[in-house]
């Protein structure tokens, strides 16, 4: 499957200058990912359609329908991104930590109670303090506490030697059964007849929608949220002793990197983007604390996570991808009769493609640095 | 209504114009096309379609509504109670051309549908349970709901003739007045029958939880409970799993008697068919489709599950002439004196709420003689 | 205290039935998932498996009318799937965990999608037998009524434990697990191993499902499973890989969620969120207590991806 360096058509760059090569060097590193990416998701496309075909169902009519309400309209676009807009934060939960070698799997627990505590936080602060104002302390709360939950399975695995993915997963449980708890007990608003929830905001209070669109502020968090992480990681000190501890543990101790710190810390963080994607559901959608804060963002996000390879930008465009096909399930059920499911089936699908493809990562040379470092 | 049956005219030649292109070619209204009475309409479900339960008794009520002329229908299960139901209630509306809307979960009503509604107050929103109130809630959304807790009444009479250990068991997901009113209907019927029975209500937290529904059950038979019902989504495990115990089982949300065989002795079901029915005759007709839309056993948005073998004459006796003043709208279940299993008074004695009483619908309470708590 | 309920001795009652009852799931994907992680491969995916299993199982029996066809479709419809996770994960650079998480998502998308026709109709149910004819008391019989799954499940946890020591398999299976290029050096192909250990692994946890689905609580919907596939893949680890200790930490898990309906059952009502989460929060107790920084992979296989 390897390209021949001596391939004339990739010789056009010989001669044109030394100028360009580091750009393209750059462009190449880059468009790796992208190209198997693209690839990969083409293949998963073809199986799925084998499989619509042997349902007996269109194809062509089903990628139609995604095609019209994940991306087809202004409308569907809006559609998408707002689905996209949790995943961000989310996603951001298992990067983080995967960067140091931690799979942390219960994200959903600091969405969740990061929502009851922004919830919490903003009733005695209602009528006293601008909406501005108020939004800083629901954030503030819900990243204390999400940071808090998830930086606590950080910090057991460091200093406990208890593994991650289950203390987490063990925590998310505890979390659901917190809110649970609170939303029908000391919180609950009794106003709330048959759904418990903690008091409304006021519609003053409410985050709304970004001037222009019909999305909310969620997705501007949730991409700034991603960018300060990729800044974090790539280009702090921080990120790079994270980066190093995430190659080997025994390596970073040797250099005398405060492994345990390192580890709780971006745990912390993490935690608390999950915790930030819980206030934006009560400030921004809910208005209120509810059961309807475990819709399994914190699950969904782990796939994007991996999905975009723990890099913070990618997770920018897997998000919006799935969210994409999120929106469109919709279509397919009401316009080909097909179930909810199928929706699961081409996740599914294209998920397995994509991470399969991983595999195909550095074995074309056209996408090698070098060879475009070397004059042809 | 001008505006409904306006809106949905052109809405529906988009429609039909190009599927994947709905929504997105304006000014086809002067096609020769003949639609006067088409409407397209737009359920939502919270839970999958067919769950033997809540989500299924409002997909048959739908497909009643489907064969009706002039009808499209679009359905979407498993929408969540968050942004998702406000973009599919868009997205039925923009690509769709719905221009009657049925989100028939209780947590779609707000902040959701309400902010829809204000978004497009063209379209018409009926919302299953919610409590709508005039100058509230705005004028283009309405809610429906049925007195189903004459249902439960019912069944606990019969319950109430067919239990021995005088103990009777009620598996509920969440402490909330629609499950409470049917958890105190129940043991207020049984009580009807013999004022000594008690009622262990287990709460499972969820709407829908198979192995601790199955745990709950088995731990009411365990306490003794011989007769069972329950209010969660999908009452098919607690049907089978208390059958299996050789418990009797009273249904809800739907006829479950071929799960229970001879132990089903009857059950509380909706007939959204009869309701959705209403709306639609009335939305093609011009008519107003009502704000506030309520009505039990007398309406036919409730009927009992035929009685079981298991039943005696006795219990026939009682529980027919009881069905039959209710089907006359002269059965109050809930009327002083009574207390609740705290020991306050929440009914005087000289009050007897109707069916039709609002104040029952934030009922917080479980009434003496029920075993549990609300928090 | 009247004849027909069994008061506070319920609540023990309750939690050894509960135990038995629930823990067979459990028991099954945490002793697959054993096999599979004891050969250096982790697969997250077998509560996608579990549904699967749940649902192919059911189906087979409303056809045919035999649970027992039920199991075995579930087994072969597992071993399918710990195939393909198997094979893809062979590739270099492909993250087993990641492509767990993958078919979890395809598992449970192709289980719900195919499983429609199913939901409504009644499939007879996995035999079991009555241990509690000695009893005069009928809640103790009911509680001895055991499914003949948990007693192989039993079994199998106890043979597991005793082939992992003592037969050439486990020692293979342990060799790969432990360094790829010692295995390689004995002559041993390390992906055929994982290969084989990921299918093995998967169809034990179709036949958790299949439990779930064919006796307790003994239907087909998509709400069936609430995790436990999840949850028992963290029992592994619980467990240390360890089979019997996988048992007992299901036993547990089990029992612990049977108190919260007990407790109700019994009159203790408040708070019952919080008895709800008392698998969780005694399982991250035990955990805590049980593990220290020093030997906290005492018992993990050396390749595991998870304990790296």
């Amino acid at each position: 499957m390897t390209v021949q360096a001596n391939d004339p058509g990739l010789s056009i760059s010989a001669g044109s200058g030394t100028r360009i090569r580091p750009l393209l060097e750059w462009f190449a590193r880059r468009a790796e990912a992208v190209a198997i990416g693209l690839v990969a998701i083409l293949i998963g496309l073809a199986l799925f359609s084998l499989f619509i075909l042997v349902i007996g169902k269109s194809p062509v009519t089903l990628f139609q329908l995604m095609y019209t309400g994940g991306f087809g309209s202004w409308f569907s676009v809006q559609n998408s991104l707002s689905r996209a807009a949790p995943l961000l934060l989310t996603a951001l939960c298992v990067a983080l930590p995967a960067r140091l070698g931690l799979v942390i799997i219960g994200g959903e627990g600091a969405v969740v109670l990061g929502g009851v505590a922004a919830a919490a936080a903003a009733m005695p602060l209602l009528g006293l303090v601008p909406p501005a104002v108020l939004f800083v302390f629901m954030g503030l709360a819900a990243m204390v506490i999400g940071g808090l939950w998830i930086g606590l399975a950080g910090f057991l695995r460091h200093y406990r030697g208890v593994n991650e993915t289950i203390s987490s997963l063990l925590l998310a449980y505890i979390a659901i059964a917190l809110m649970n708890q609170f939303v029908e007990g000391p919180l609950r608003d009794p106003a709330s007849l048959n759904k418990p929830s903690t008091r409304p905001l006021p519609a003053e209070y409410m985050m709304g929608d970004i001037p222009g669109m019909d999305v909310h502020w969620g997705l501007i968090i949730g991409i700034l949220a991603c960018i300060l992480s990729w800044i974090l990681m790539e280009a702090t000190s921080y990120g790079f002793a994270a980066r190093i501890a995430g190659g080997n543990v025994r390596a970073a101790q040797i250099q005398g990197l405060p492994v345990g710190k390192l580890i709780t810390g971006f745990t912390a963080i993490a935690g608390s983007f999950a915790g930030l994607a819980g206030m934006v559901e009560v400030a921004a959608v809910q208005g209120s604390a509810n059961a309807s804060l475990a819709a399994g963002y914190g699950y969904t996000g782990i796939l994007v996570a991996f999905l975009a390879r723990h890099n913070p930008l990618a997770i920018i465009p897997v998000a919006i991808l799935l969210g994409g096909i999120d929106a469109s399930g919709g279509l397919i059920q009401r316009r080909m009769g097909l179930p909810d499911a199928t929706v699961l089936v081409l996740q599914g699908t294209l998920f397995i493609v994509i991470l399969f493809c991983e595999t195909f990562y550095g074995r074309f040379r056209i996408f090698d640095p070098d060879l475009w470092k070397r004059s042809a | 209504m001008t505006k409904l049956l306006s809106m949905n005219r052109r809405n529906f030649l988009q429609t039909s114009a190009a599927g994947a292109l709905a929504g997105m070619m304006p000014g086809l209204a002067g096609s020769p096309v003949s639609a006067q009475t088409a409407l397209t309409i737009g359920f939502i479900y919270v839970g999958p379609k067919d769950d033997y339960g809540y989500n299924q008794a409002h997909a048959e009520g739908a497909a009643v509504i489907k064969a009706m002329p002039g009808i499209t229908l679009v359905e979407e299960e498993n929408v969540p109670e968050t942004v998702d139901v406000q973009k599919t209630m868009e997205s039925m509306i923009n690509l769709d051309g719905a221009a009657l809307l049925f989100p028939t979960s209780f947590g779609y009503f707000d902040p959701h549908m309400l902010a829809m509604a204000a978004k497009y107050p063209d379209v018409e929103f009926r919302h299953c349970g919610g409590l709508w109130q005039e100058g509230k809630h705005p004028a283009n959304t309405g809610s429906y709901f049925g007195y189903i807790h004459q249902g439960q009444y019912l069944n606990g009479i019969a319950a109430g003739y067919a239990s021995k250990s005088k103990k009777i068991g009620f598996v509920a997901a969440k402490p909330i007045p629609q499950v409470l009113q049917n958890i105190n209907a129940f043991l207020l019927g049984a009580r009807s029958v013999d004022p000594a029975i008690t009622c262990q209500v287990i709460f499972t937290g969820e709407w829908s939880l198979a192995v601790k529904e199955a745990e709950a059950t088995n731990a009411l038979i365990d306490q003794g409970s011989d007769v069972i019902t329950c209010h969660v989504d999908g009452p098919k495990v607690v049907v089978e799993t208390a059958a299996g115990r050789g418990a009797f089982v009273c249904g809800y949300h739907a006829n479950q008697s071929a799960l229970a065989k001879d132990k089903y002795l009857t059950g509380a079901e909706w007939a959204w068919g009869n309701v959705y029915t209403n709306f639609i005759k009335a939305a093609q007709s011009g008519g107003k489709l009502g704000n506030f839309v309520r009505g039990g056993l007398k309406d036919g948005f409730v009927k009992m599950s035929p009685l079981g073998p298991a039943v005696s004459a006795e219990a026939r006796k009682k529980f027919e002439a009881t069905l039959a003043e209710a089907t006359a709208g002269k059965l109050s279940v809930f009327k002083g004196p009574l207390k609740d299993n705290k020991g306050n008074v929440v009914i005087t004695a000289d009050k007897a709420y109707a069916e039709d009483a609002i104040d029952l619908e934030s009922m917080a309470y479980l009434v003496e003689g029920v075993v549990g708590s609300t928090s | 205290m009247d004849e027909s309920g069994i008061g506070f001795w319920g609540v023990p009652l309750a939690i050894f039935a509960g135990a038995i009852r629930v823990s067979t799931p459990f028991i099954f994907v945490s002793l697959g998932e054993t096999i599979t992680e004891r050969s250096g491969r982790i697969n997250l995916g077998l509560e996608g498996t579990l549904v699967f299993g749940a649902m192919s199982a059911y189906a087979v029996t409303v056809l045919t009318s035999s649970p027992w066809l039920g199991v075995l479709a579930a087994m072969a419809t597992g071993a399918v799937f710990g195939l393909v996770h198997g094979w893809i994960c062979k590739f270099p650079k492909v993250n087993d965990i990641a492509i767990g998480i993958a078919m979890m998502q395809f598992g449970l998308g192709l289980a719900f999608f195919l499983g429609k026709p199913f939901i409504q109709p009644a499939a007879p149910k996995l035999p079991s037998i009555l241990l509690g004819g000695w009893s005069g008391i009928p809640q103790v019989q009911a509680a001895l009524n055991i499914n003949v799954l948990f007693f192989i499940g039993a079994s199998l946890a106890v043979f597991l434990f005793w082939a992992f020591k003592n037969t050439r398999i486990g020692l293979t299976l342990r060799v790969v697990g432990d360094s790829t290029d010692a295995a390689r050096a004995m002559g041993l192909s390390p992906d055929t191993v994982r290969l084989l250990a990921t299918a093995v692994g998967s169809s034990l946890a179709a036949v958790g499902g299949a439990y779930l689905s064919l006796y307790y609580p003994g239907s087909w919907n998509e709400g069936i499973s609430s995790g436990q596939g999840l949850m028992a893949v963290a029992l592994v680890i619980f467990a240390r890989w360890n089979p019997i200790g996988c048992f007992l930490a299901a036993l547990l898990f089990g029992g612990a969620g049977a108190l919260g309906p007990a407790l109700q059952s019994v009159g203790v009502t408040q708070g019952y969120y919080l008895f709800y989460a008392a698998p969780y929060v005694l399982t991250l107790i035990i955990l805590i207590i049980t593990s220290s920084p020093t030997r906290s992979l005492a018992g993990a296989p050396g390749v595991l991806s998870l304990t790296k």
